[in-house]
């Protein structure tokens, strides 16, 4: 046997799977505690262990092994495939989970949430291995099976705060998104099935649809896999899920899950040899309409996680785009488009995975210190969380896309597709420069104040003034992973490198070019020089205050002498003139009533950021439904003879119908 | 011998309308056991002899014709009740439907493309036209023990279908339908019992309480 894994390394991913869906057991069964905890945690790692290395190994080995699966099911056998493409999703997966696992020893430790906790643990660990099932289907029911358990595992992991209303609120919308989600992906596979007779997945490039049978196909995967991916207009479950999520959960929601969506989009563009033109620019489009407003509707938030949310929405958005790129170059036949496109796509995948849990890490250990998501309430947690403090910069530096962080290798991949690929048949790429830009640029906005707000100036509130530094195990998984956003940025070869096997399962063409206009290790060189610039700035400034000596005392009021924390700039102040340039697409709902008669006496103002489409468009439409079905529900009265009634009048329709 | 089984299978049809035409639900019972006891009797008629039939001809016998009818009787003197008062549909309305019933399933059964060897028998319109009238006394009562009987009606109607493949019909099979059935009655048993307890009364149309708004 163990031979056998030392041979054959898929094999040992498989028994990773398996380790990682048991490894909330132990914690279930166990009385109450840490040891089921720890117990997991250690087999999350033991999990990554194995599987990582095995994942590598494959990936660069660049050869696809299959295992039939005989089962007895009434659809036929299934496979399980190890194909570049699953590899390549598998890696975010086994890297995510050890690190949120460990975190959540820290963040959710049994000990302190008896109830929730065991249930938590032994959620996190079924949806990391129905994750790995999703990728590794290579049929589709098997791949449906996964699909829901994993959807499922996600609500219960939504859950544990289950006390307050705006949480089950998420929960429901999510569990609903999802299914009508799935309703997408069972017309894609049903399709699917009467097109090829089976319903193992087509082989790669060998599905020769056309007409209006290839558009179902591609319209139902745009729709299941993209409301999975959150791309606008079907992101309304994602804000509010990611941001009412325990912190490590949402880290493995948003790091990972978003991606099975981006997964399952490939996967089925990959069956097709021939795709129209319409495709790759549908998904171009998008893939910027999500990024852009995604980051606008982000800027104006005022809870720390929800801007982090639909920050989500701008980076899948980014991939998306990316991928419509590569489309594109493929069908009017520009390799180097095709390349730049697919291969920013999924490096920036694999750096989202690593920025955004990191962001989310952070984001757990301020909830940890304060209690509160609101950005408002926050302030001066720098010198209070001095760790968090720096690891939040520099994942907010690699979001943003700046040097010398992976974000901006990612990035620049995409930018060199849009700026120097915009040629005779298609010019209106370079439209896709500015619109990057954009998206840069209010990302930098909304870092500096996510950043600023959070841990710079003076305490807003008690909670923030008595802050405390997060436990190890909660530091370690965010070191790991910003150290990693560092290698990816210094040296993208080693991404590059990983992704390049899987081009060819997509775009084909893409494969055969290689060469970049220029060297990497430009990137390794810059981002030294930049790191270094900025060290020795800091240095430089820290002598300076060491020599010169300095003077604390509280920040000058104009001679008003009762200053308060409460007349710092907040969040909401610092969004403003953001908000003013982008009220059309993001709605704040203001609340200050105006000051009545002479003396008026003590009142509050307060603002809140509204989820336009679901609250403007999508709960009235349900709410005419729900109107509709008002009619329908008067059949259901109580009464059973009338139940009987139904019965057998539809037996009697159903006799002279046979007859 | 065809003979005598369609003269049974009319005495079948006739205790249909003696359901459906009383108030008196210790009646009712008697009428479905004897109707239980006459179909027990049919396959013994219709197949030749084998040790199998023997078994299957006594079990119906006992449970249609003995164990389930005392089960009900008992629920009836436990919940003191002698009479169905106010039916949905009253007595002489359910009697002129469900000839109606009778008659609309001999035509129906007429137009059935049955095999060669069952065409011309009473098998199926009895089986169509008792199946019926036990919904009707299922829609148009309002006690519980009413619909219990309603259930058995129906079920009887399922039975003289089957008798048409009981050559076929493994002991198990046999065996599992007549577990069933007692089951079903057993349960109903229960439920009745809780009706009456909950809302002091074994009116059915009490329950639409009990939905969700």
């Amino acid at each position: 046997m163990f031979d056998m894994l030392l041979h054959d390394p898929s094999l040992a991913v498989l028994g990773a799977v398996f380790l990682a869906a048991l490894s909330g057991v132990p914690g279930l069964l166990l009385r109450p505690g840490e040891s089921g905890q720890k117990l997991a945690s250690l087999c999350a790692v033991a999990a990554s262990a194995l599987a990582l290395p095995a994942l590598i190994s494959l990936l660069f080995a660049g050869t696809t092994s299959r295992y039939l699966l005989n089962w007895g099911l009434p659809f036929g056998p299934t496979e399980l495939s190890f194909d570049p493409l699953s590899l390549l999703f598998l890696i975010p997966i086994f890297l995510v989970f050890p690190l949120g696992s460990l975190y959540a020893l820290g963040y959710w430790p049994h000990l302190k949430h008896p109830s929730t906790g065991p249930a938590l643990t032994f959620f996190y660990g079924l949806l990391s291995a129905s994750m790995a099932l999703v990728v590794l289907a290579h049929s589709g029911p098997l791949l449906l099976m996964a699909w829901e358990v994993m959807a499922l595992s996600g609500f219960f992991l939504l859950l544990p705060e289950h006390e307050s209303a705006e949480v089950r609120g998420a929960a429901t919308v999510y569990l609903v998104a999802s299914h009508v989600g799935v309703a997408g992906l069972f017309v894609l596979f049903s399709e699917l099935r009467v097109t090829t007779g089976s319903f193992l997945f087509p082989e790669t490039g060998s599905l020769a649809l056309t007409g209006t049978a290839a558009t179902v196909v591609f319209l139902a995967a745009l729709i299941g896999f993209g409301s999975k991916a959150g791309l606008m207009p079907l992101h309304i479950w994602l804000p509010a899920a990611h941001a009412n999520a325990p912190s490590h959960v949402s880290a493995l929601l948003s790091g990972v899950m978003l991606k099975m969506g981006i997964y399952g989009l490939l996967r089925v563009l990959s069956f097709f040899g021939e795709r129209p033109l319409w495709w790759g620019a549908l998904i171009l489009a998008l893939g910027l309409v999500s990024a852009l407003l995604g980051i606008a509707i982000a800027a104006v938030q005022k809870d720390l996680k929800r801007l982090l949310a639909y920050s989500s929405i701008e980076n899948l958005g980014l991939v998306a785009a990316g991928i419509g790129m590569a489309l594109i170059g493929q069908t009017t036949g520009n390799p180097r488009l095709a390349y730049l496109g697919l291969a920013g796509a999924l490096f920036h995948l694999l750096n989202h995975s690593l920025f955004k849990p990191l962001l989310f890490f952070c984001a757990g250990s301020v909830l940890h210190a304060t209690g509160t998501r609101e950005l408002d309430l926050m302030g001066g947690l720098g010198k209070r969380l001095p760790v968090t403090a720096l690891l939040s910069l520099l994942g907010a530096v690699a979001i943003c896309g700046l040097p010398p962080f992976n974000g901006f290798a990612s990035e620049f991949l995409l930018y060199l597709g849009f700026l120097g690929e915009a040629r005779a048949p298609q010019p209106y790429l370079a439209l896709g420069v500015p619109a990057l830009a954009l998206v840069g640029g209010i990302a930098a906005v909304s870092f500096v104040k996510l950043f600023g707000i959070t841990y710079l100036g003076a305490p807003r509130s008690e909670a923030a003034a008595h802050g405390h530094e997060a436990p190890a195990f909660m530091l370690v998984p965010m070191a790991v992973l910003g150290g990693l956003c560092l290698v990816g940025g210094l040296c993208p070869g080693l991404f590059l490198a990983l992704v390049q096997p899987v081009l060819s399962t997509v775009v084909p063409q893409a494969a055969g070019f290689a060469g970049l206009p220029f060297n990497l290790l430009w990137f390794a060189g810059a981002g030294s020089a930049v790191l270094a610039l900025a060290l020795g700035l800091f240095w430089l400034l820290r002598r300076r205050q060491v020599t010169s000596g300095t003077a604390s005392g509280p920040t000058w009021g104009c001679g008003y002498l009762a200053p308060t924390s409460r007349m710092e700039y907040t969040g909401s102040s610092f969004g403003l003139l953001f908000g003013s340039f982008s009220s059309g697409l993001v709605r704040t709902r203001v609340n200050a009533p105006a000051p009545v008669g002479l003396l008026p006496g003590a009142a509050r103002a307060g603002y809140l950021p509204e989820e336009t489409l679901l609250e403007r468009i999508i709960l009235p439409v349900l709410g005419l439904v729900g109107i509709a079905f008002r009619y329908l529900r008067r059949v259901q009265h109580g009464e059973v003879h009338l139940y009987i009634i139904y019965i057998f009048v539809t037996l009697l329709v159903l006799m002279l119908w046979v007859r | 011998m065809t003979a005598l089984a369609d003269q049974l299978l009319v005495l079948c049809l006739l205790l249909n309308f003696a359901v459906l035409g009383t108030s008196r639900l210790a009646f009712s019972v008697r009428a479905v056991a004897l109707q239980g006891v006459v179909l027990g009797v049919l396959p013994a008629l219709v197949h030749p002899f084998s040790w199998h039939l023997v078994a299957i001809v006594a079990g119906i016998i006992l449970v249609k014709g003995a164990a389930i009818p005392i089960l009900i009787v008992r629920a009836i003197h436990k919940a003191d009740i002698q009479r169905e008062f106010e039916p949905f549909i009253g007595y002489i309305p359910s009697l002129v439907l469900g000839a109606l019933f009778t008659a609309l399933a001999f035509i129906f059964a007429a137009r059935l493309p049955l095999a060669p060897e069952h065409e011309g028998l009473l098998f199926v319109p009895a089986s169509l036209a008792t199946l019926m009238c036990g919904f009707l006394v299922l829609m148009g009562r309002r006690k519980a023990i009413s619909q219990v009987i309603g259930y058995l009606v129906m079920e009887n109607g399922i039975f003289i279908f089957g008798l048409l493949l009981a050559e076929a019909m493994p002991v198990m099979v046999e065996a599992g339908a007549l577990l069933d059935l007692l089951v079903g009655v057993f349960v109903m048993g229960i439920v009745i019992n809780h009706i009456s307890r909950e809302f002091s009364s074994l009116d059915t149309s009490r329950l639409s309480t009990l939905r969700e708004e």
